[in-house]
C-alpha cells in the first residue's frame, strides 16, 4: 500500500514531497507535541488529524494531546475567542481563575511529555498558559494562533499576552493578525487535506444520494454555507441574502453546521437561525455531527455556489474547501477570505446581505463564468493551500528553531 | 558549486511578520527607512513564491498597497515601475522607494490614510535551500533539465542569485563563465533576460528558450 506522502505526490507532484522529505531528515526522532482543545470539529482538529500521522511517517516522533475542562472553562475560552476577534466583552476574574486552574490541571497531566518534547505547538488560547507552569522544559515552544486577532479587545489580549510572550515563536494565519511580540512571528496559512473524507473526489451518485436524503432538489440552484452556528458567520445575513435572491431566481439555501465540543454558544445561535428561517421549504438547515465529513464533501460538491458571509474569520477553511471543489465562493471581506477570494477571479467578496444577493444573482445568470471561476478556484488551492505546503512550512519553522538559523537555512543533502 | 559542476538547488521562502504596520503614507515612509533589509527584498521578490492570483496588476507589494488600499494610482504606477535589478544592493533600492514616497508626500496637501484593517504589514522571510541531488558538468546537458526545474529552483538560481553573486548575476551565467569564452553568447543572452514583470513559470520558459536558441546558434558555427 502506498504511504501517505506518495499519495499526496500524485496530487501535488514529487517536487513538493521531496522538499518535505529533505526538511524532515534532520528532524528524524525529534519529539514534537501538539496540544489543542478538541479532537473533533473545527479546522484545527482536522489539520492535526492528518499532520501528525504525516510527521510520523517522516520519522518524526509526533504526538497530539487534547486539553479537557468543565463547562465554565469552555465558556471562558469562548469569551476569549470572541474578545480576541474584537468583541468588547470583559471576562470575570472567576472565569479567568477557572482558565488558569484548568490549564494547571492539564499541564500536570501532560507534564512529562511537555517537558521532554523538543518542540511543543500550543494551538489557540485554550492551553496557552501551559508554558507558564512548565519550568523544566527542554525544547522550544511555539504558539499557533488560528483566529483573527487583528483588532483584539485589548484587556483580554493583554491578559493572554503575558502567557504568549515567553514562547520561542508564534504562528499567525495572516500578517494582519500578527500582534507585536519580541519572538519571531511566522506567517503560515492553514490548509486542507485533499485525501480526507471532506475533500476527496466523490462519485456523482454519492453526491446525489446525499442531496436526496436532505430533500434538496436537483433542478434548482443550491447555495450553501457550511459553518458552525456562530454569529460571526452571519447565518441570519445569509438568509436575508437568500430572500433577496428568491424573488428573482429560484434557489435553495443550505446552512450546514457541525458542532465543535469547545463551542457552547452553538445551540443558541442554531435556534435563532431556525426561528428566522421559518417554514420555508427551500431553506435547509442541516445539523451535522462533527464527523460528517463525507456529507459535507457531497454537499459542497452538489452546490452551485459556496457562500461564507463571515463578519469575522480566521482563515476560512470552508472557503478553501469550496474552492478546491471548483466552486465560486461568495465570501465576507474579512480575514483569510481576502487572501483566497478575488472579485471576478474565483468569486466575490461582499460586505452586506445585499452585496451577497447581487453577486449570486449575477453568477446564476452567467453560468459560463461560474465554470471559469471554478477552475481558477481549484488551481489557487492546489498551488497554495494544501496540507503539503502547510507541513513544509511547519517543518521549516522547526528546523529554523532547532538549528537557530536566522535568514538562511541550507539543507545540503539529496532528497532520497 | 564549482566552476565545472552546476548543482541544482531549490528553495522556499517562509514569511515572518515584523510587527510593523503603516496606516498612512508618512508612517509608511518612516518605517521604510528603518525596516529590516530582508523586508524590502521580500516585498519586491517574495510575491513570486507566494500565494497570488494570476496576472497581478502591479509587480511589488508596495505598489499593490498604494493602489488597492491607499487608492493612489499615480503612486502605484511610480512604485510599480521600479526595477529592483538595476540597484547594486537593497539599500539603494530602499532609497529609491523612499525618494518616490517623499516626492508624493510633498505633492499632497494631506497625508493619505487607509481604513483600519488595510494597513501595510511589513514582512521579511527566511529562505530554505534544498539540494535536489542533481548536478551537471556539461552546459549542453543542463538544458534538458530546465523545463522540469521547480519554480523554487528558478527563483533560487535566477533571482536570489543576484544578492549572492559578486556581479549580481544569475547562477547559470556565473557557472558558464567558468568555461571561458566558449559560452559568452549564451551568458550575454541570459544576462539580458528581465526577471521582473513576469511569473516564475514564464521566466522558466524564457530561460529555456534563450538557452536553446543560443546553443543552436553555437552548433551552427557561431559562439554560444
Amino acid at each position: 500500500m502506498e504511504n501517505l506522502l506518495e499519495q499526496y505526490a500524485q496530487i501535488v507532484g514529487n517536487e513538493v514531497t521531496d522538499h518535505i522529505r529533505q526538511l524532515a531528515n534532520p528532524l528524524k526522532g525529534a519529539r514534537i507535541l501538539h496540544v489543542n482543545s478538541t479532537k473533533e470539529g473545527g479546522g484545527v482538529a482536522e489539520i492535526l488529524n492528518r499532520l501528525v500521522p504525516l510527521k510520523r511517517e517522516l520519522g518524526i516522533n509526533a504526538d497530539w494531546e487534547v486539553i479537557t475542562g468543565e463547562k465554565e472553562f469552555y465558556q471562558c475560552t469562548k469569551k476569549m475567542h470572541n474578545s480576541l476577534q474584537g468583541d468588547r466583552d470583559d471576562i470575570s476574574s472567576e472565569l479567568l481563575a477557572i482558565y488558569e486552574k484548568t490549564n494547571l490541571e492539564n499541564f500536570e497531566r501532560l507534564k512529562d511529555k511537555l517537558e521532554e518534547a523538543d518542540i511543543v505547538f500550543i494551538h489557540d488560547p485554550q492551553p496557552a498558559a501551559f508554558l507558564h507552569y512548565c519550568t523544566g522544559r527542554k525544547g522550544k515552544w511555539v504558539w499557533r494562533c488560528h483566529i483573527d486577532v487583528s483588532h483584539p479587545y485589548r484587556p483580554v489580549w493583554k491578559y493572554l499576552r503575558e502567557y504568549i510572550k515567553g514562547y520561542d515563536a508564534s504562528i499567525w494565519s495572516l500578517s494582519s493578525f500578527a500582534q507585536p511580540l519580541t519572538h519571531p512571528l511566522y506567517l503560515i496559512p492553514p490548509s486542507i487535506d485533499p485525501l480526507s473524507d471532506k475533500n476527496i473526489e466523490l462519485p456523482e451518485n454519492v453526491v446525489s444520494e446525499f442531496l436526496d436524503s436532505w430533500g434538496i432538489k436537483k433542478d434548482c440552484p443550491v447555495i450553501t454555507q457550511v459553518s458552525r452556528f456562530d454569529r460571526f458567520k452571519d447565518p441570519i445575513g445569509v438568509i436575508r441574502s437568500y430572500r433577496l435572491i428568491k424573488n428573482y431566481v429560484p434557489v435553495q439555501l443550505v446552512l450546514a453546521g457541525g458542532g465543535a465540543t469547545d463551542d457552547p454558544e452553538g445551540s443558541q445561535v442554531l435556534q435563532e437561525v431556525k426561528a428566522f428561517a421559518g417554514n420555508d421549504p427551500d431553506v435547509h438547515i442541516l445539523e451535522l455531527p462533527s464527523d460528517a465529513h463525507r456529507a459535507i464533501n457531497a454537499l459542497q460538491r452538489g452546490s452551485d455556489i459556496i457562500i461564507q458571509k463571515s463578519l469575522k474569520e480566521g482563515f476560512g477553511l470552508t472557503v478553501t474547501e469550496g474552492l478546491w471543489k471548483g466552486k465560486p465562493v461568495i465570501g465576507g471581506d474579512v480575514g483569510g477570505i481576502k487572501l483566497q477570494v478575488l472579485n471576478h477571479y474565483n468569486g466575490f467578496r461582499v460586505n452586506t446581505p445585499e452585496g451577497a444577493a447581487m453577486r449570486i444573482r449575477y453568477l446564476l445568470k452567467h453560468r459560463e463564468l461560474m465554470e471559469a471561476m471554478g477552475r481558477n478556484a481549484r488551481q489557487l488551492v492546489l498551488d497554495n493551500y494544501l496540507i503539503t505546503r502547510h507541513l513544509r512550512e511547519y517543518l521549516t519553522l522547526v528546523v529554523a528553531l532547532l538549528l537557530g538559523s536566522e535568514e538562511k537555512i541550507e539543507l545540503n543533502y539529496p532528497a532520497h | 558549486m564549482t566552476n565545472q559542476t552546476f548543482r541544482i538547488l531549490d528553495c522556499a521562502l517562509i514569511p515572518i511578520a515584523t510587527g510593523e504596520k503603516a496606516q498612512n503614507l508618512r508612517e509608511f515612509r518612516d518605517l521604510l527607512k528603518k525596516i529590516h533589509s530582508g523586508s524590502i527584498y521580500y516585498h519586491f521578490w517574495g510575491g513570486l513564491l507566494h500565494p497570488h492570483f494570476d496576472d497581478p496588476e502591479f509587480q511589488n507589494d508596495f505598489a499593490v498597497w498604494a493602489s488597492r488600499d491607499l487608492h493612489d494610482p499615480k503612486l502605484a504606477e511610480q512604485l510599480s515601475i521600479i526595477d529592483p535589478n538595476i540597484y547594486k544592493n537593497v539599500e539603494d533600492l530602499r532609497n529609491e522607494v523612499v525618494e518616490i514616497i517623499e516626492e508624493r508626500l510633498s505633492e499632497s496637501d494631506h497625508v493619505p490614510w487607509v481604513k483600519a484593517g488595510h494597513e501595510f504589514d511589513f514582512i521579511r522571510s527566511q529562505i530554505v535551500i534544498f539540494d535536489t541531488g542533481i548536478s551537471y558538468s556539461d552546459p549542453e546537458e543542463l538544458i534538458v533539465s530546465i523545463p522540469g526545474m521547480s519554480l523554487g529552483s528558478i527563483f533560487f538560481h535566477f533571482i536570489d542569485a543576484r544578492r549572492r553573486t559578486q556581479e549580481s548575476k544569475n547562477d547559470f551565467s556565473v557557472w558558464l563563465k567558468g568555461f571561458g569564452d566558449r559560452y559568452s553568447g549564451l551568458v550575454e543572452d541570459l544576462d539580458a533576460i528581465d526577471p521582473y514583470f513576469t511569473t516564475l513559470n514564464e521566466l522558466r520558459q524564457e530561460i529555456h528558450r534563450v538557452y536553446s536558441n543560443s546553443l543552436k546558434k553555437a552548433s551552427n558555427g557561431k559562439s554560444a
